[in-house]
């Protein structure tokens, strides 16, 4: 390759020799850059998110006081964890069940294809649209009594949770070997036997890294439950109430001209991306014991 | 079952079992062909709704809503051309720089990366993907804009003579065109370079091979045997990133400035269609036209997406074409934060 003249390979000219290297720095360097703000984000959460994590920072809840101690994000932390919560009960099941039906009878239907195209269109509907979608259906006509309420963001996550489910479900049930199918039914069980002693159990650490992750992708979203749930201050285990979550927190948080709010937003901001990182990693982790088994 | 009875009763076998014993799986398999009409027709009645309540401010705009420039809510008039402008401006930056970035990373990884360094910076770049919008604004509004205050100035006054970037040295505020671009920048490069890895994973080695056995240095193998083959695909992860970036709310609202006027520059204030969404929603509950202009709005972003995202997939699903699966299998790796890696 070098110099050293090989009768087999043409002469490398110098100037093609100096394009390469630098060509190939660039690339190099765009990785670099890439980290970059993902190590800023983490050290500013870190430098900022701290100084919040006082002892009552996760023990009160905000009390809108202008003067004095806002308060904590107890009652963000759990609005968050029982929206998401519901989310998670709502689209992880009808996700999986969408997925089987693409995977186990739909296959090269037309209908099966058409499901998958609607699906992959609804990854990319904006959040906001969802909740507005919600906001429409539920919140203007007081369905259930109030407003807006828990368990519509939950219905408006669930939403954009859904086709990120169905889509990862789909990838992991078709990795699962057909051989294993065909044996089982051969050996006379019925096709939702097989589906539910077979293909599930096979597929499960593959199933619950994408539901992990999909949670992970709900648990950040601000804008559907901006319109659905809006924000309120106390702890409330009453999903038919409005309530307080992290991200919204953080949202109005950021427009406050009180530094102490500001401060509470970066402790808020560092509570929700530890929180996220934490189910992305577990996801990652039971992806990469999977396939070594 | 009674697998073991083999005899053929009648013109059916007895492995086939009892009408009665099939009558879960029939169960399921129109359950689950229900379930998926439902959530069809769901996204239809939903949409149709969204057309209705958009109705009153299309009807008394009509074009000018989307072509007129003069969105004033003291005088009830909506006129949405600078938010359209705003939505357009923010994510052409953000692709013009994140676009490279995320492919170069992408080739990097698959190209030039050692083997057992790859998995872990393809997570970190993932990882990128998983920070919440929210969060990305609170960094804009207190570290991006404020830090990159005196170099954008020192940039619009070094550079004044090229339109659209000079002019506006001394009012630049934190909050502008270009920082909320930066920040949509940072937030589709992990999918637009997660994208691009699958796709640059389905180059046949064969074609690699063959450049660098006719003498190509790495980087010309790079530029004549992988860029072509891959650059549907490319072109498809671009557009999804497109589509991610128009649909943002919560960080560009936050670092955009919120005027509702066209900008002179890329320095300058203005608005985006989901911007002026989440903002001006607490204030248009009293008032009708104002809401339905918001749900107009809404409805303008979700066809544009809609439509970036058609012609996103129509190049990914040609990118990868011929491997069964490989481009639903992108997008879906994709649509987890890069599970598939």
């Amino acid at each position: 390759m070098s110099t050293g003249a090989s009768p087999l390979l043409p002469h490398v000219s110098g100037r093609r020799r100096r394009t390469d290297k630098i060509m190939r720095g660039l690339l190099a360097a765009a990785t670099v850059i890439a980290l970059i703000p993902l190590v800023l984000i983490i050290y500013y959460l870190l430098y900022k998110g701290l100084k919040a994590w006082s002892g009552s920072f996760f023990s009160t809840d905000p009390n809108g006081n202008f003067f004095g101690d806002p308060g904590g994000v107890r009652s963000a932390i759990f609005g968050t964890l029982e929206i998401v919560g519901l989310a998670t009960l709502i689209s992880i099941p009808i996700g999986i069940a969408v997925a089987l039906y693409l995977t186990e009878y739909g296959k090269d239907h037309w209908f099966a294809s058409v499901v998958r195209y609607f699906v992959d269109v609804m990854t990319g509907v904006p959040s906001i649209v969802f909740g507005l979608f919600i906001y429409i259906v539920l919140v203007v006509s007081h369905t259930g009594g109030s407003g807006f309420a828990g368990w519509k963001g939950a219905l408006a996550l669930a939403l954009l949770m859904l086709p990120i489910v169905i889509r990862s479900a789909e990838v992991v049930l078709l990795l699962v070997p057909n051989s294993l199918r065909e044996a089982a039914l051969a050996l006379g069980a019925p096709r939702w036997r097989v589906v539910w002693r077979v293909v599930l159990p096979t597929a499960r650490p593959g199933l619950i890294t994408g539901s992990l992750l999909a949670v992970a992708r709900g648990m950040g979203e601000t804008a559907p439950l901006l319109f659905t749930v809006s924000l309120a201050f106390g702890l409330t285990g009453n999903l038919n109430s409005q309530m307080n979550t992290l991200p919204v927190q953080i949202f109005t948080d950021i427009t406050n001209p009180r530094n102490v709010i500001v401060t509470r937003a970066w402790g808020a901001a560092l509570t929700l991306v530890a929180l996220v990182l934490i189910l992305n990693l577990v996801a990652r982790l039971i992806a990469r014991r999977s396939r070594m088994a | 079952m009674e697998a073991s009875a083999t005899v053929i009763s009648g013109d059916h076998s007895a492995l086939e079992g009892s009408p009665l014993s099939r009558l879960p799986d029939r169960a399921l398999r129109y359950g689950l062909t229900a379930l998926a009409v439902a959530i069809l027709l769901l996204l239809l009645y939903f949409f149709i709704r969204l057309i209705g309540e958009s109705h009153d401010a299309l009807s008394k705009f009509g074009f000018s809503f989307v072509f007129g420039n003069d969105w004033d809510v003291s005088r009830n008039i909506y006129h949405g051309a600078a938010l359209v402008v705003g939505t357009l401006i923010t994510s052409g930056i953000a692709l013009l720089i994140g676009v490279p970035v995320a492919v170069a990373t992408a080739l990097f990884l698959t190209e030039m990366c050692p083997r057992r360094a790859r998995p872990a910076l393809a997570m970190l770049v993932d990882l990128l993907a998983a920070v919440p919008s929210v969060v990305y604004g609170l960094w804009g509004v207190f570290v991006l804009g404020p830090k990159l205050q005196p170099v954008e100035k020192w940039f619009a006054d070094t550079f004044s003579f090229i339109p659209f970037i000079g002019g506006g040295g001394s009012s630049i505020t934190p909050g502008n065109y270009f920082i909320a671009g930066l920040i949509l920048a940072i937030m589709i490069l992990p999918i637009v370079s997660a994208i691009s890895r699958e796709v640059l994973a389905t180059v046949p080695a064969e074609n690699k091979e063959a450049a660098l056995a006719l003498g190509a240095t790495r980087w010309e193998m790079i530029r004549m045997a992988v860029l072509p083959y891959a650059r549907p695909g490319i072109t498809g992860g671009a557009m999804l990133g497109l589509g991610r970036a128009i649909g943002e709310t919560i960080a560009v609202v936050l670092t955009i400035g919120n005027a509702p006027t066209i900008g002179k520059h890329i320095f300058d204030q203005g608005y985006s269609l989901a911007a002026v969404i989440a903002n001006e929603f607490g204030e248009a509950a009293n008032q009708p036209l104002h809401k339905s202009a918001l749900f107009a709005a809404g409805l303008v972003l979700f066809i544009i997406t809609l439509i970036v995202n058609i012609i996103a997939r129509w190049f990914v699903s040609r990118g990868t074409r011929g491997q069964r699966g490989a481009g639903g299998g992108a997008i879906g790796a994709v649509a987890v934060g890069g599970a598939g890696e």
